[in-house]
């Protein structure tokens, strides 16, 4: 377990290091943008990195109301939280890459507006989480949870349905991506998906350890408050 | 080629903001831990 956690520590920094490096210099410039479209190769992962995180956390969430499963149940507190961190670098970074191209920071345009209030949902989740104080809370936080991920093709078909001020599809839906970007742009992803896949792992066993720290806790007060 | 950079250090700092909570937190419970053996 824990050298398999070591190996994946290391393929990740590898791979991000690669992927920071394609992105930056191995891509070509895109004639229109220039430099400034580079910020895709981050945005654009980052998106789909999060999309992933909320629909395991919609699996996960259904599971837990089915089986009562306590590991379910921090699988999806996990992807919610790792989720949301990939889903604030999507609403900073698009921003920061509208700026110079679109002359605006922020519109009101469909799937920013989407994109916002699916941050907003779950972020709404993890607040229920961490202060809600009853034994019904991992319930409630499932179904909400399952409503939240309503949002998630809600936003990913937005482009593909309605005329959006955001760019067209890069892959599918007519988009014409250039081979080397699109190669690029796939290894970012597999780099971003193995930093999610090692920061929920890092999660997952810290979430464990509290409640067990939580239930030793309760134990030990109770016997002090017997003796 | 600013917004560029500024775009990648931002993502980093997200990330970093993160793993530094996950790092404290797992202080807090190392502590909790050892205070709990004694």
């Amino acid at each position: 377990m824990k050298r398999g956690f070591s190996i994946l520590a290391i393929v990740t920094a590898l791979l991000l290091s690669f992927a920071l490096y394609e992105a930056l210099i191995a891509a070509p410039t895109e004639r229109t943008m220039g430099d400034v479209q580079r910020i895709f190769y981050y945005h654009v992962p980052s998106a789909w990195t999060a999309f992933l995180l909320f629909l395991i956390n919609f699996v996960a969430s259904v599971v837990f109301l089915i089986r009562r499963d306590t590991k379910a149940d921090i699988l999806a507190l996990v992807t919610a939280e790792v989720g949301v961190v990939f889903c604030t670098v999507v609403l900073v970074t698009g921003p920061i890459w509208a700026r110079p191209v679109w002359g605006i920071w922020w519109t009101w345009d469909l799937r920013l507006t989407l994109t916002l209030v699916l941050w907003l949902i779950y972020v709404s989740y993890l607040v229920l989480r961490r202060f809600s104080t009853s034994s019904q809370t991992p319930v409630l936080a499932s179904v909400l949870a399952i409503f939240g991920a309503l949002d998630v093709p809600l936003v990913y078909f937005s482009i593909w349905f309605f005329r959006t001020q955001h760019p067209s599809p890069v892959i599918g839906g007519g988009g014409s991506l250039d081979p080397r970007m699109a190669h690029v742009l796939l290894i970012n992803w597999a780099a971003f998906l193995c930093l999610a896949w090692l920061v929920c792992w890092t999660r997952f066993r810290l979430e464990v350890l509290e409640r067990e720290v939580e239930e030793a806790q309760a134990l030990e007060s109770l016997l002090e408050g017997s003796r | 080629m600013n917004y560029l950079y500024a775009a990648y250090v931002a993502t980093w700092v997200i990330h970093g903001t993160y793993l530094a909570i996950l790092v404290r937190k797992y202080s807090k419970i190392r502590r909790e831990i050892e205070s709990l053996r004694k």
